[in-house]
């Protein structure tokens, strides 16, 4: 009994590092493809509009609603000791350090790290991998790579976005419901703001992006056989990248913000 | 010319193959025969190099498949895959051309639709499906645009999973007889794995029995029914009763 459970955890434990080793192998080999030819160019331009451009809708959503409960909650909150005037830079520092870049990021993992595993996976489980590789093409570059780089590059630009209409978000509650004046909202949002809120929030964005792209590749061509391998995968690749995000996100803020 | 010698590969526990020795000279159809499970695609993929040895060697032309280099080695080499394999994001004419359009053999897009164009009318499609997505195409159309891909870059050597698996007998007979009309034509080097005793009989120069994870029986096709060998003989007269165990 007692050592069942021991093997057990010897087990896990056993199956967690091999897991860990392989996706640490996985991100070298990718990021290795990234910087050697052949080059895919209509494979990156495929990804950029799928992973960066059609995210637009569901991060600007996002972070629209975002930014408008941010100040609603700032309000409630700072009027307890009569610091309401506060809204404007806390909203703006608020979105533009955190919720931008982890509510987008989770956002894309959501759309993009489920689509990518389950695009991949598909091809894997119906052989359309090992049908490029005998067309001599190496999957790590033609599939991995330049959606690894899209995202790298486009999800600090959607987090941008995101930050600007997260503020808006906040702008529009601040001025419409709790009697801001336009001009001083826009002053205290911009006087307080500095440049390393924002640029810290993009590096962020940067490594969420890579992170997603990459846990969805991975999962996709290390998918089991069959529907139901396919779904397990895309199902991994989700809650793995989300993990992942807020994980990296505390480490990011260790090193941004403290020391 | 292709040879395994004493190839082993095992998955975990399960020894798939156990040593096996195996000669295609240049320009011949061999056809593995064997029940499911028996190792006939582990065979093949360790050939192409998708899947490792575990131990022996596999050469082509009397290099070693593992240490040559991957781009100029796979270019020699044209694949029909079980499910044909296409890539469903692109038309028909982009996989055929797929090798054309990029890497060592590229050529200009308007090149390239050209050859496509060609290699699927020698696969009996009509120009008019080369704007199709494969999803649109029934089983046997997909299988003939398969073929049209792994002739498109003329390879010396070919190799078929299972070509007419899944297809109804009439289809079955035109890939076979399109197999074996580009296999000649070509005069390229042909691999093929199946269970299907039609196809053997009208594919195969040689014929090789898979069993256990070794070759139990090879020799010219017309040997095969008399070769006495009682593995071949049960796996070929299909019959339930013999060495090899039927799984019930």
């Amino acid at each position: 009994m007692v050592l069942g459970a021991v093997a057990g955890i010897g087990r896990s434990t056993l199956a967690l590092v091999a897991g860990l080793g392989r996706g640490v192998l996985f991100m070298a080999q990718t990021i290795a493809a990234i910087f050697s030819p052949p080059f895919y160019f209509r494979e990156f331009a495929s990804a950029l509009l799928t992973i960066g451009y059609l995210s637009l809708p569901v991060v600007g959503l996002t972070a629209i609603f975002t930014g408008a409960a941010l100040a609603l909650q700032i309000y409630a909150g700072g009027s307890r000791f009569q610091a309401e005037a506060v809204v404007p830079s806390i909203v703006a520092i608020g979105m533009t350090r955190e919720l931008g870049p982890v509510l987008g990021g989770l956002m894309v993992a959501a759309r993009v790290a489920s689509s990518i595993a389950a695009e991949i996976g598909t091809m894997k489980v119906t052989e359309q991998i090992d049908a490029l590789v005998t067309l001599s093409t190496n999957p790590m570059r033609y599939l991995t790579a330049p959606r690894v780089l899209a995202a790298t590059l486009t999800v600090p630009i959607l987090v941008a976005v995101g930050d600007s209409i997260g503020i808006f978000g906040g702008y529009l509650v601040g001025t419409g419901r709790l009697g801001f004046n336009s001009a001083a909202y826009l002053k205290n949002t911009v006087d307080f703001l500095e440049m390393w809120d924002v640029t810290s929030g993009l590096i962020k964005g940067a490594v969420f992006g890579f992170l997603i792209a990459l846990v969805g590749c991975y999962f996709g061509m290390n998918s089991g056989r069959g529907a139901q391998g396919v779904g397990r995968a895309t199902k991994s690749a989700v809650v793995a990248a989300s993990v992942l995000i807020l994980a990296a996100n505390y480490l990011l803020t260790e090193l941004f913000f403290t020391g | 010319m292709i040879e395994l010698r004493g190839v082993h590969k095992s998955f975990g526990n399960n020894a798939v193959l156990r040593g096996v020795d195996l000669t295609i000279p240049k320009g011949e159809s061999m056809v593995i025969i064997g029940g499911s499970g028996t190792g006939k695609s582990v065979t093949l993929k360790c050939v192409l190099g998708l899947v490792k040895p575990d131990a022996g060697s596999v050469l082509v032309d009397g290099q070693d498949v593992t240490t040559a280099d991957r781009d100029a080695f796979l270019a020699r080499f044209g694949m029909l895959f079980q499910g044909a394999a296409l890539f469903d994001s692109m038309t028909v004419w982009q996989n055929v051309a797929f090798r054309l359009l990029r890497g060592s053999l590229k050529k200009t897009k308007s090149e390239a639709r050209d050859i496509a164009i060609e290699k699927l009318r020698r696969v009996g499609l009509k120009p008019d499906v080369a704007d199709l997505y494969p999803a649109e195409l029934s089983g046997g159309m997909q299988k003939r645009v398969g073929l049209a891909r792994a002739i498109a870059a003329d390879p010396e050597i070919i190799f078929f999973d299972e070509p007419t698996t899944g297809l109804d007998p009439i289809m079955a007979g035109v890939i076979n007889e399109l197999i074996r009309e580009i296999v000649v034509e070509m005069g390229a080097t042909a691999m093929t794995i199946t269970h299907d005793m039609t196809s053997v009989r009208a594919i195969a120069d040689d014929v090789a029995m898979l069993h256990d994870g070794v070759i139990k029986w090879t020799g010219r096709v017309d040997q095969m029914d008399s070769s006495g060998d009682p593995y071949l003989d049960q796996f070929i007269n299909g019959r339930a009763e013999g060495p090899i165990a039927a799984v019930r």
